[in-house]
């Protein structure tokens, strides 16, 4: 035996990189535990919010008469009621100094903007009442045009979704790299150019539609108020209903119970948390409202929402000479939290992996009569990703190129790390070639060329197609800085304190609150290793903002990078505090003293140890601590990165196609990750997964469709398809590490990169499958009358038909249009 | 959501359940398995003033045999057909068909008798029930009567059922010996169908004797496809009889147009299935 290997042995081993169940995921899965609406306060009132059956309305008369007289009916209250206190849902991110911000009101006083939008609140002793009452609310609509195709809201003369406003344009947003100085004349590299390609991209609306609806308690007590919400966000949360209600910060407690899932959705001041906290504090009585599902998908927000006119140019070699990017973003009818942000950040995305020269970004926010667009899973990079890849493949296609050797010739080599892109970022570290390569050998891709190769010459019936996308992305938002740079209204550090308890345990307390995504594992292990006790005894408390202070919450792909980086740090000052108390009671130089699993040695003297969960004890007695020192070894640390972190990765489809029918099935699905260092593999695989469903489910299945009214047709899950594991395949998955040097766990963040990299793949192959037979773009979702008229009639695949699915008797929302509610419901059902 | 209030009545007899309904005020609803029922209540596109309950009766549950038809109870669970020995011996389909229903949850509580008669044109049952010529039982106060599938779907969601009645059992020829297929074309598993057809052939030697074709959402009510069983007739069992057969399967359709498929191109997907399910059906 080697010294080595026995010096291997002796080590504890590690928890970083251990596949670790989650802690939490027996009491989440089996519902022992209390979420939001399991709550019941003494005397609590149940809300429900009447909401706008029109998009786009001036309103007339508002008649809560009959509603108020109803049994059970505490109150009833209309926009007029709260038009002097509700204020506006606040915008952190004004993207442009001169950016246009209408204000968004809670409740709708003078007009509605679109369906969905609250128009009255009724308060009732049960929610049963509540409900019944609400269709006794009376108003009366003056109803307007609605605004809700982009490239018509932007047109001269287009009807104004705000009148008081000169056009629907919120904001015009510019990053030039000329102008940056990070790269050449982008209109210059153009004029030079050999070859351009340019292309129109779509990137639907889609709906978070996480598990658990929003879900609101509000508890006035004094002068005091404690709300309950379901959010992702309950420390931003804070500062903004403090801003937006008057009730001083320190007024004001929020706590996150368990949350059941955001995507992003929850990354939000709600209105109806305004609201909520408005009548809790009218009334002086605890109320609660918790949303349906219909509600959720019409009135929560939205995510993408976008037209992307996109040019590349090159040589005729395939050496990238420069890319031009316009965006027409929706916005919705108002701007919430960071809805103008979101395309604006994946401005520094479009480059992708290559080395553009040249490159210009442009984006317009366009206003429509439609529910506002926010933050969902991946927010502006999903949309950047998938036009880059995109257009690669159509450079591939022009050029007459492998579009993966296309990609090769123009990718950061691994020798280039760090490298400054066109955009002005430095991405820290990756090898392409090898994640590329990993997972060309995943897939199987010589024999799926062949048999591609054979299906196009014998011209099966059924089709096959490869797709790639070589991706990156930014995470671990953020350095404060560069977020103060880009004018986002707060920074981007994480908090956390560890506390030594005496009997030995160890509470960890986080700013980066849950939402599902197993911190509470994560972080356990970060602090065993780091303290050498065992996981066990770890215990992370989070989500309130009584019992963690300070925080910026979970989205962005952060969690780890940042909070758990300060967790780190915290834990860094506690061994440091030990190592003061353990010298003094081993009556040793602290510079003698090694600390090793859980024990300070002093360094040649065997025996001579003792425990930091001893030391927990020996500081609270603090019968005999240093001279000079607190009796306390806990510490708290926060956070603040220099850069971002950059996750790569290739991911590759294998896609047949029914050319009969315009079927696409997903034949088989690699893809090979670089994420960093990482900490539970079982947690990076789930969200990995869980990022290939949601990615997959953009090209292929979801879509929130308005119809020419600006009713949202996909009201229900029947109509707004998110795929279940029987839709979805095999996904063949694997790793490359290349550790973050931007923190000293080496994580790069991969809560959104599974999301982010799958959609263009997925793509890419149905366009590569039927390529042969004249088709180069299809609209997404790619359902299969998209795909058959592409290949049978040429386009895009064209519109959909906005009438929802028969089922259930037509039935959509209460507000969709066209249904039928006497007529058919014959017989048994 | 919450459903709006309603009186609710469990009867435990056919009986009673008549009385109940008799009783029930101007709008009765009947819930049977309620996978239907339940959620337009709950989004309160529903707001009957009583619900009677069919669950607690046990006498239109099961299958039996009789002659030459299988007798299948109203209130048969999916879950219950998918498992039943008459069924797979002498109308496979059924059970081939109710097996592309929804989900597993939904198969344990929605029934046969209760999609039957919801009639909702996406469902996948009407037209299975339509090309086995299977014959339903109504029940009412004042007796009994029998309506074959051709005239029990009158249109969309609509069926001979009058007011009052109720349907208690189906009963479906035997077909030992005929092979069937049902070919659904759907965008996610547990969704209805956007088009589907139902094929029951019986072949002699290498022909084709008789070809029986039921298609679902091909119009407000379930279709039997005419012109494709007129031409695969005696015709030779071969891929080509069967997709030249098939090019007649659009014929006197009138689909709707949806979110999932426009009437054109359902009118293009009904060849395309037909000839898929007739080629599986005839084993071709």
């Amino acid at each position: 035996m080697t010294v080595t290997e026995n010096a291997a042995e002796l080590a504890p081993a590690k928890e970083v990189g251990q596949p670790r169940r989650r802690k939490e995921d027996a009491r989440l899965i089996t519902g022992r535990t209390t979420w939001t609406d399991n709550m019941v306060l003494p005397g609590m009132l149940h809300l429900a919010v009447v909401r706008s059956p029109v998009a786009h309305a001036k309103i007339t008369s508002v008649d809560l008469t009959a509603a108020q007289q109803a049994p059970n009916i505490v109150a009833v209250f209309s926009g007029r009621d709260f038009a002097e206190e509700q204020g506006s849902i606040p915008c952190a991110w004004p993207v442009t100094p001169d950016m246009v911000n209408p204000g968004h009101p809670s409740i709708a006083v003078d007009e509605v903007n679109h369906v969905g939008e609250a128009v009255a609140i009724v308060v009732a002793r049960s929610k049963a009442a509540a409900q019944d009452a609400v269709e006794l609310v009376d108003i009366d609509y003056d109803v307007l045009p609605p605004v809700l195709d982009l490239e018509t809201a932007v047109q001269d003369g287009a009807n104004l979704v705000h009148d008081q406003l000169a056009s629907n344009t919120s904001y015009h947003f510019v990053f030039d790299a000329g102008d940056a100085g990070t790269g050449a004349d982008t209109d210059q590299a153009f004029a030079d150019a050999e070859v351009v390609v340019s292309r129109r991209f779509v990137q639907q609306r889609l709906i978070p539609a996480f598990m658990e609806p929003r879900s609101v308690v509000v508890q006035p007590q004094g002068d005091n108020v404690t709300m309950w919400s379901s959010t992702q966000v309950p420390h931003v949360l804070r500062v903004m209903l403090a801003m937006v209600t008057g009730v001083p910060e320190h007024k004001l407690r929020i706590i996150a119970p368990d949350v059941g899932g955001g995507f992003g959705g929850k990354l939000q001041v709600n209105p109806e948390e305004v609201l909520s906290l408005l009548v809790a504090r009218r009334l002086g009585k605890p109320v609660k409202w918790t949303e349906t599902r219909s509600e959720s998908l019409m009135a929560a927000h939205h995510g993408r929402g976008q037209v992307q006119y996109i040019d590349v140019a090159a040589d005729r070699e395939g050496n990238v000479k420069g890319l031009r990017v316009r965006l027409l973003a929706d916005m919705g009818a108002y701007l919430r939290l960071i809805t103008p942000g979101v395309p604006a950040l994946g401005a520094f995305m479009f480059p992708g992996i290559y080395k553009f020269p040249a490159y210009r970004f442009e984006c317009d926010g366009v206003f429509t009569n439609k529910v506002p667009t926010d933050a969902y899973r991946g927010a502006g990079r999903p949309e950047a990703t998938f036009a880059i890849e995109r257009i690669m493949d159509e450079l591939a296609v022009e050029l007459d190129m492998d579009p993966l050797e296309l990609r090769r010739k123009n990718w950061i080599n691994a020798e280039e790390f760090p490298f400054t892109t066109v955009a002005g970022l430095e991405y820290d570290s990756g090898n392409y070639d090898m994640a590329t390569e990993q997972a060309l050998e995943l897939l199987g891709y010589d024999e799926l060329r062949a048999e591609q190769q054979q299906r196009r010459q014998s011209g099966d019936p059924v089709q096959l197609g490869i797709g790639f996308s070589t991706f990156t992305e930014m995470c671990g938002l953020a350095p404060s800085r560069v977020l103060g740079s880009l004018a986002y209204g707060a920074g981007g550090w994480e908090s956390a304190s560890i506390r030594m308890l005496p009997t030995g345990k160890v509470e960890v307390v986080t700013g980066s609150t849950p939402h599902g995504q197993g911190h509470e594992t994560a972080w356990s292990q970060l602090v065993a290793d780091q303290l050498g006790v065992p996981f066990e005894d770890v215990e992370v408390l989070h989500g309130d903002t009584a019992v963690s202070p300070r925080g910026m919450d979970t989205y962005g792909s952060r969690s780890l990078v940042v909070g758990g980086t300060a967790v780190v740090k915290a834990a860094e000052k506690v061994v440091a505090k030990a190592r003061k108390v353990a010298a003094h009671l081993l009556e040793a130089s602290e510079d003698d003293l090694d600390f090793s699993a859980g024990k300070f040695n002093v360094r040649g003297t065997p025996g001579a140890e003792v425990g930091i969960q001893e030391i927990a004890l020996a500081v609270f007695a603090a019968h005999n601590y240093p001279e000079g020192m607190e009796p306390s070894i806990d510490a708290e640390a926060t956070f603040d990165p220099v850069n971002f972190s950059f996750p790569h990765g290739t991911h590759i489809c294998a896609m047949e196609v029914d050319t009969e029918t315009g079927m696409v099935k997903i034949r088989k699905y690699a893809s090979v990750d670089d994420v960093g260092v990482i900490v539970n593999p079982l947690i990076v695989e789930g969200q990995i997964h869980g990022g290939l469903a949601q990615g997959i489910a953009q090209a292929l299945y979801e879509e929130a469709v308005y119809d020419a009214d600006g009713n949202l047709t996909t009201g229900s899950f029947v109509d707004y398809l998110v795929p279940s594991a029987a839709d979805l395949p095999h996904f063949d998955t694997g790793n490359t590490v290349h550790a973050a040097p931007g923190n000293p766990i080496g994580a790069k963040g991969v809560g959104e990169a599974g999301c982010i990299a799958s959609t263009p793949a997925v793509v890419n192959a149905a366009l590569d499958a039927v390529r042969h037979l004249g088709v180069s773009d299809i609209l997404m979702p790619l359902t299969p009358e998209r795909v058959w008229r592409a290949i049978h009639h040429g386009g895009d695949g064209g519109d959909r038909a906005t009438a929802g699915t028969n089922a259930y008797g037509g039935a959509q929302t209460e507000s969709t249009a066209g249904v039928s509610t006497d007529a058919s419901l014959g017989g048994e059902l | 959501m919450i459903p709006a209030p309603f009186a609710y009545a469990r009867p435990t007899t056919i009986d009673e359940a008549l009385q109940a309904v008799a009783a029930g005020g101007e709008d009765v609803k009947i819930l049977a398995g309620g996978q239907s029922l339940i959620p337009v209540m709950r989004l309160r596109l529903a707001a009957p003033e009583t619900v009677v309950d069919l669950n607690k009766i046990a006498e239109l549950r099961g299958v039996r045999e009789e002659g030459d038809a299988i007798v299948i109870g109203a209130m048969t669970t999916h879950s219950d057909v998918i498992g039943d020995p008459l069924i797979a011996r002498y109308a496979p389909l059924i059970a081939e068909a109710t097996e592309t229903v929804a989900d597993r949850q939904v198969r344990h509580r929605g029934t046969f008798g209760g999609a039957l008669a919801h009639a909702d044109p996406a469902g996948d049952l009407p037209a299975v029930a339509l090309a086995l010529d299977a014959e339903f039982v109504l029940a009412g106060l004042a007796g009994r009567r029998t309506v074959p599938a051709a005239e029990f779907f009158v249109d969309y969601l609509t069926t001979a059922l009058e007011e009052g009645e109720l349907l208690v059992e189906i009963r479906v020829p035997k077909h030992e010996g005929w092979g069937t297929h049902y070919e659904k074309f759907n965008r996610v598993a547990q969704a209805w169908s956007i088009v589907a057809v139902a094929a029951v052939v019986r072949r002699e030697g290498g022909r084709i004797a008789e070809a029986k074709i039921g298609l679902t959402n091909m119009g407000p009510t379930p279709l039997r496809a005419a012109g494709v069983e007129a031409a695969l007739s005696g015709v030779e069992a071969t891929r080509e009889a069967v997709a030249a057969a098939a090019g007649h399967a659009a014929e006197n359709t009138s689909p709707s147009s949806d979110l999932n498929a426009q009437a054109d191109y359902r009118q293009h997907l009904v060849q395309v299935l037909t000839r898929r399910a007739v080629t599986a059906a005839a084993g071709l």
